[in-house]
């Protein structure tokens, strides 16, 4: 498996010979494209504005920075019907793919030899859409290099999740780019669990057709990892888009979501909540932008960190002119258990209609000492009460799940991550 | 059951004296009341008793059946059967009341070395209880006295007393904030669980619900001391007329 990236003044860093070679006419078009966008962007550098909080070295430099241990991820959703998709060290086992009424599901593997296929509209595009106002330039590599990825198309409204399942060695870099397309009016769930390498750079672009609706559940665990994703999101009229992610383990941890609301009345949902511990970098980039009428978004972040962990957030709404009646939500909270750990956020507007309602927030507390009393004084000991009180704090975060049995499930398997450690 | 010897107590932060000498003996079985104007002392009792932080006890002890509780943890004092009903009961989002009555339930049962209650039991135990006070599955359902009335809220914190089954219960002005009906709901549910064991210690400002749950015996309480102790009929008299007589009388 290449390196993220290397040298950038070294074209092989971004443009794989071998894979372009390989590729048929959509996708060596597109990685191409993403190659030059790289370039001519370069690596993100320490100095950069957009990398203020959170250093990307371990990113770009050009060996898997770690051996990581990635055993500790704790069974989820497992009493669920699920559509099992798995990837084994960064490789999707697509001779096992499963077959589902109501989509498509193939690998990027098999589906980028082809000349002509429906992700040539997507794959690249979304990404190259969101390479404005900052450049991203990793999610641009690895659109370019990436062998390895689902390519799910939605036509109906699918029964049960799509479930991908990763599991690693914890010794390679993995590089992962999936494409979803929800057709008009049609519906899907996918989660995400597992960890696909010691290292990671995954995409997601995700277009969702008027009237579609796409629900997305990461659970993002494993101890000494490191990870980088961006979901890039297209969304039109009156379509729905929500993605939860729980963060519970992992050195090094960042999130970019970037999502376009183009149609009007479309809904789009946008949480986290992470549970940092120690030698813990978690970081929230998220990118939306109104350009339509009667739209909502809301964001909502708990992080709850301790011993040292670091939360950060940088969440901006864009507002286009013309984007009348927008209804923008945006809070991101830190609950810090001790003096040591940190939260730095940048909540921005920007904001160009005259008829919108705009809200953010953003607050660092620590444990409410009457409420930690009140559940002493019931007998709960100070350790579970805090346990209890954390659970409290990031619940606003998983009630942006609509589906109440995965919010459980949610709930559940952080109830038992907080009682192993 | 519970006895207080010349208690006093300062706030941590500041050096306020708070309790100047408390002496309290309460019996198995009896209901006692405390009244006093603002400011006497009564809340930071019932504080300095369950545990609260931020407060230093410079003086005095206090006994429940014969141990010294003042330097154990609240959740310690808890399980060894201390109760304070809260004056305002703290909301918990997210977590459910259910899954809150069930972890105190079982954490205290862990605490004193004891089995803890099976899900089937529980629910079926606090089913019953909870039907009693007229709290419905929605209710218990509900985060933890979030979106409760003041009435629900208070209702709610009889509910745990009923699931804990303390020895001593403080009731912290349990009567602020509700109507009449709530009111007796609220008595009704502490009648319920007066035995010939159980000890009250009922704190309030006004005689209004010393009608529904009657004590044995009525303190008064000012300036961080018992001034004096008497039958229900003394709860009457501070009705009539007022708490400045009897400052006046013990000045």
């Amino acid at each position: 498996m290449a390196a993220f990236s290397q040298n950038t003044s070294s074209n092989r860093a971004v443009r794989d010979a071998q894979l372009i070679e390989s590729s048929g006419a959509w996708a060596k078009e597109a990685r191409m494209a993403a190659s030059e966008r790289a370039q001519a962007a370069g690596l993100p550098q320490r100095r950069d504005e957009y990398w203020k909080y959170t250093r990307p070295d371990a990113f770009v430099q050009a060996d898997v920075p770690l051996k990581a241990s990635l055993h500790k991820s704790l069974e989820i959703f497992y009493q669920r019907n699920t559509v099992p998709v798995t990837f084994e060290d960064g490789k999707m086992q697509s001779a096992a793919l499963p077959c589902a009424a109501h989509c498509t599901l193939e690998s990027l593997a098999s589906a980028s030899v082809l000349d002509l296929h429906w992700a040539r509209d997507i794959y690249g595009r979304l990404e190259a859409a969101g390479q404005t106002p900052v450049k991203r330039s990793l999610a641009s590599v690895n659109t370019a290099m990436a062998r390895e990825g689902l390519m799910l198309h939605v036509t109906g409204a699918v029964a049960a999740p799509i479930h991908i399942h990763a599991t690693s060695s914890g010794q390679t870099d993995a590089v992962i780019h999936h494409v979803i397309k929800v057709a008009a009016d049609a519906e899907v769930t996918l989660i995400e669990t597992g960890q696909y390498g010691a290292r990671t750079n995954i995409v997601l672009e995700i277009d969702v057709a008027d009237g579609g609706r796409f629900h997305h559940i990461r659970v993002q665990d494993g101890d000494d990892r490191h990870m980088l994703t961006h979901i890039f999101g297209r969304v039109g009229a009156e379509a729905t888009f929500k993605s939860f992610t729980l963060s519970a383990g992992g050195q090094l941890t960042r999130n970019e979501c970037v999502l376009q609301l183009v149609g009007d009345d479309a809904s789009v949902s946008v949480a986290g909540a992470c549970l940092g511990d120690g030698h813990f970098h978690h970081d929230d980039t998220v990118f939306i932008t109104h350009d339509a009428v009667n739209c909502e978004s809301r964001q909502v972040f708990k992080k709850v960190l301790r011993n040292g962990a670091v939360g950060v957030f940088q969440g901006k709404i864009l507002v286009k002119a013309g984007a009348q009646k927008t209804d923008g939500y945006q809070i991101s909270q830190s609950l810090l258990l001790d003096d040591d750990s940190q939260f730095l956020a940048k909540p921005e507007l920007e904001i160009y209609a005259d008829d919108v309602a705009c809200s953010h927030g953003s607050t660092s507390g620590a444990i409410d000492a009457q409420a930690l009393f009140y559940l002493r004084s019931r007998g709960v000991p100070e350790a579970q009460a805090v346990d209890l009180l954390t659970l409290s704090f990031v619940a606003e975060a998983i009630e942006e799940i609509e589906d109440a049995e995965f919010a459980q499930d949610i709930l559940d398997h952080l109830t038992e991550t907080l009682s192993g450690r | 059951m519970l006895n207080i010897k010349n208690l006093h107590v300062k706030l941590e932060e500041e050096d306020k004296q708070i309790l100047k000498g408390v002496n309290l003996s309460l019996e198995p079985g009896k209901v006692h009341a405390i009244m006093g104007p603002n400011g006497s002392g009564k809340s930071t009792l019932s504080y300095v008793l369950s545990g609260k932080g931020g407060y230093e006890v410079t003086d005095g002890a206090a006994q429940l059946e014969g141990v010294d509780i003042l330097d154990m943890e609240a959740e310690e004092r808890a399980a060894a059967g201390l109760f304070l009903a809260f004056q305002y009961p703290v909301e918990i989002p997210g977590v459910g009341n259910m899954t809150f009555l069930r972890t105190a339930v079982n954490a205290q049962r862990k605490l004193r070395g004891e089995e803890e209650m099976s899900a089937g039991e529980f629910l079926k135990v606090v089913r019953a209880k909870a039907k009693d006070l007229k709290i419905d599955a929605e209710m218990l359902k509900r985060p933890v006295n979030v979106g409760f009335s003041g009435g629900e809220k208070k209702r709610n914190e009889i509910l745990q007393m009923a699931m804990l089954e303390p020895k001593m219960c403080i009731l912290d002005e349990t009567d602020s904030g509700l109507d009449v009906d709530a009111m007796k709901l609220v008595a009704q549910g502490v009648n319920a669980l007066r035995d010939d064991k159980r000890t009250f210690l009922v704190i309030t400002h006004y005689q209004r619900l010393l009608d529904h749950i009657k004590p044995d015996v009525v303190h008064i309480m000012a300036n961080g001391r018992i001034i004096k102790t008497g039958g229900p009929e003394l709860a009457l008299e501070v009705e009539n007329n007022g708490y400045a007589d009897l400052l006046e009388e013990t000045a």
